[in-house]
């Protein structure tokens, strides 16, 4: 009896009584839902044109958030002031991110069209090593400070006062709430309107029916490489706000495979979707019942999600259906 | 011209269907043998056994079971390095239980409780595949990850939370703790990765190995024929994590003397993911040859700037190596996608003509 109250009833009664705290554990789970949702998203976009699940999505992120602020030191010490640096240096680091883009698709990608697809994602892997090693050499393996507020991000907090207690909203996550629904837009007018995101549907829908009808598949991932890129970027420049940018940080790639399968492998709703869940699910785990079991359960309670969200929905929760043909 | 079977004609089923049909095979594991237990011990320094073979063979024996999960049987997963880890600390935990019973045996039979953990999480199989399934194993990687460090009776509660090899004997020589010289642990890795690698031939070979096969090449056909998807998948769990628990301990008693969770984490389970792709899908030679790259390549390439004169800073070899890892890992995937067994029974289909083009 004793057991089942602590599991079941208390928990809620602490939720309940003290409403201001869940509100603010319900933000930081929105936080960091939208963190994952941006990971999940570059993933999504892969996955949908190429069929590659791109495992090399995390040190992408750490990669373009250490070379902005590896160009921006540069610019720094040639003397310009820095905001402009800032911007500067994002532009650049777009055009590094394109070339990183293209030099994929020439040298692995291109060599490895109509493998299965372990293989692709092994190759990935292998290209997440390279990108560390690479990294690590050219910046050094110390955490770097991310250059939020050259960018022009705000730092201050602002406190509501709810429930007679105070909700604390940080300025950085409520823009990153901001660009992440800035980019999903973008990415949803990109994919439904315009000519390249037709077809790159084509593409992800057949590979033969696209290229027979004239769409090149190398220029395709070119492109859907590079848009990975950028939203590795955004994702890079967010997370490196809230924290400081270090290689730490592509094991949380990882965190993005349950949000892929909640949200379903081919759904950019899904991946916002499934990010808000695993987000506001493992914070309100970790704070109400994680202090039963010894707490630091952020580090697998995601993926439990997804295994029990597997055994009933197997293809996620905006999936298409997979129907094999014998 | 040395290579050749002409003249070896198989007069029985038996010989038909041996492991290795052509003499020459035959007499390449046999040199194969005694090199690696007399050449490799009376030759071989301390650093060279240690960094070297004893992990090697140790790896060989995770990448197997690796192996017949995903190369026998179709099912990637990246749970195996927590797989080791139950087998490590089960180890650990019947070491400190039973101090008299023989420490091969308790290497042996914490492979059971790894093949039940493995079993438990590959129930989810038998619903899903492909990518789906490397959430699951992943929700086992970090989920047994934080019970190893949360749990303090799985590490009786020591202050460092590390669990440590126990001095003990065989047949009064030490063969763990840190009596044990690296000579014998050697000798002792490589005896149980023999015995079970061969053990492993043979039951991909056998009825439970092929319906393995069966499910990996078209499950709906495997099932309409009869193979019974549950036994077949689990089975194939649990004989996997069995070999990746005696792996495991191994690893903690005969090598590392002690470790910590971070030897179990997730890196752990892609580099052994790595030895099998690498040394090829669904081959035992391979899982040889996959964890020999992967071992040995690293220390290799730590030891090349000495080697040819150069200096340079090692947290800078550090990044060299894992960049050329890296590199080789696309480069091998791109040259050869199934293996570098693949490889070598191309070398040996070459060296069968030679020095004809055809036969």
């Amino acid at each position: 009896m004793e057991l089942l109250n602590t599991i079941f009833v208390a928990p809620f009664i602490d939720m309940f009584s003290a409403p201001d705290f869940l509100i603010q554990v319900l933000w930081e789970g929105f936080v960091s839902g939208i963190l994952y949702a941006l990971l999940a998203l570059g993933f999504v976009l892969i996955f949908k044109a190429s069929g590659v699940f791109n495992f090399a999505q995390g040190i992408m992120v750490v990669f373009a958030a250490l070379t902005l602020v590896g160009v921006y030191a540069l610019l720094q010490s040639l003397g310009l002031s820095p905001a402009f640096a800032a911007w500067i240096s994002l532009f650049l680091t777009i055009g590094v991110m394109g070339i990183l883009a293209l030099s994929i698709e020439r040298v692995v990608l291109r060599k490895l069209v109509n493998q299965p697809d372990i293989i692709l994602f092994m190759a990935t892997i292998g290209l997440t090593y390279f990108l560390i090693g690479f990294g690590e050499l050219v910046f050094g393996g110390e955490p770097q400070k991310m250059i939020a507020s050259e960018l022009g991000i705000p730092s201050g907090s602002t406190s509501f006062d709810v429930f007679s207690g105070v909700v604390i909203l940080e300025h950085a996550d409520i823009t990153a709430a901001i660009v992440a629904a800035v980019l999903v837009v973008c990415l949803g007018f990109f994919f439904s309107k315009t000519r390249i995101g037709r077809a790159l549907r084509a593409v992800a829908d057949d590979h033969q029916a696209a290229l027979s009808v004239g769409i090149s598949l190398n220029q395709i991932w070119v492109i859907v490489w590079f848009a990975a890129g950028i939203v590795a970027l955004a994702t890079g420049i967010m997370w490196g706000a809230k924290s400081d940018v270090s290689f730490a940080l592509q094991i949380i790639a990882l965190k993005a495979l349950p949000v892929l399968v909640l949200g379903g492998f081919t759904s950019i709703p899904g991946a916002i979707v499934g990010g808000l869940i695993i987000g506001f699910g493992e914070k309100i785990f970790e704070i109400y019942w994680g202090g039963l079991i010894g707490g630091g359960t952020e580090s697998w309670f995601a993926y439990v999600i997804a295994l029990v969200f597997l055994l009933f929905r197997p293809q996620g929760l905006f999936g298409e259906k997979i129907i094999d043909r014998i | 011209m040395f290579y050749r079977e002409t003249g070896q004609f198989k007069t029985s089923y038996e010989a038909d269907s041996a492991v290795f049909p052509i003499l020459q095979d035959r007499i390449g594991i046999m040199i194969m043998l005694v090199i690696a237990f007399v050449a490799v011990p009376l030759l071989g320094n301390d650093f060279f056994l240690n960094t070297m073979m004893i992990p090697f063979l140790i790896f060989t024996l995770a990448a197997i079971g690796l192996n017949i999960l995903t190369g026998y049987t179709g099912q990637i997963s990246l749970g195996s390095g927590a797989f080791m880890g139950v087998g490590a600390y089960a180890c650990y935990k019947m070491a400190t239980f039973f101090p008299e019973v023989n420490l091969i045996v308790l290497v042996l039979v914490s492979g059971f409780f790894s093949a039940i953990v493995g079993m438990f999480f590959g129930l989810p199989s038998l619903r899903i595949k492909g990518f789906y399934l490397v959430v699951t194993t992943l929700a086992a990687q970090f989920f047994l990850t934080w019970s190893f460090n949360h749990i303090g009776w799985l590490y009786n509660y020591n202050d460092s939370g590390a669990i440590d090899n126990l001095p003990r004997k065989l047949f009064n020589i030490w063969i763990s703790g840190p009596n044990a010289s690296p000579v014998t642990n050697y000798l002792v890795v490589l005896c149980i990765v023999l015995v079970m690698t061969w053990i492993a031939s043979n039951l991909v070979r056998g009825r439970i190995g092929r319906s393995w096969m069966m499910i990996r090449d078209m499950d709906i056909a495997a099932e309409l024929m009869g193979v019974r998807p549950l036994y077949a998948k689990l089975s194939a769990f649990a004989v996997s994590s069995f070999y990746c628990g005696v792996a495991g301990a191994m690893m903690v008693f005969f090598w590392l003397g002690s470790a910590e969770v971070e030897s179990f984490d997730e890196n752990q389970s892609f580099l052994i993911l790595f030895m099998v792709i690498l040394g090829g899908l669904g081959s035992i030679m391979g899982s040889y040859m996959g964890a020999a790259f992967i071992v040995i390549l690293p220390v290799l390439l730590r030891a090349a700037p000495e080697f040819f004169g150069l200096s340079v800073n090692p947290t800078n070899m550090e990044h060299y190596s894992t960049m050329i890892i890296g590199a080789l890992i696309i480069f091998f995937l791109i040259v050869e996608p199934h293996g570098l067994a693949r490889l070598w029974q191309i070398a040996k289909e070459k060296l069968r003509t030679w020095p004809f083009p055809y036969s």
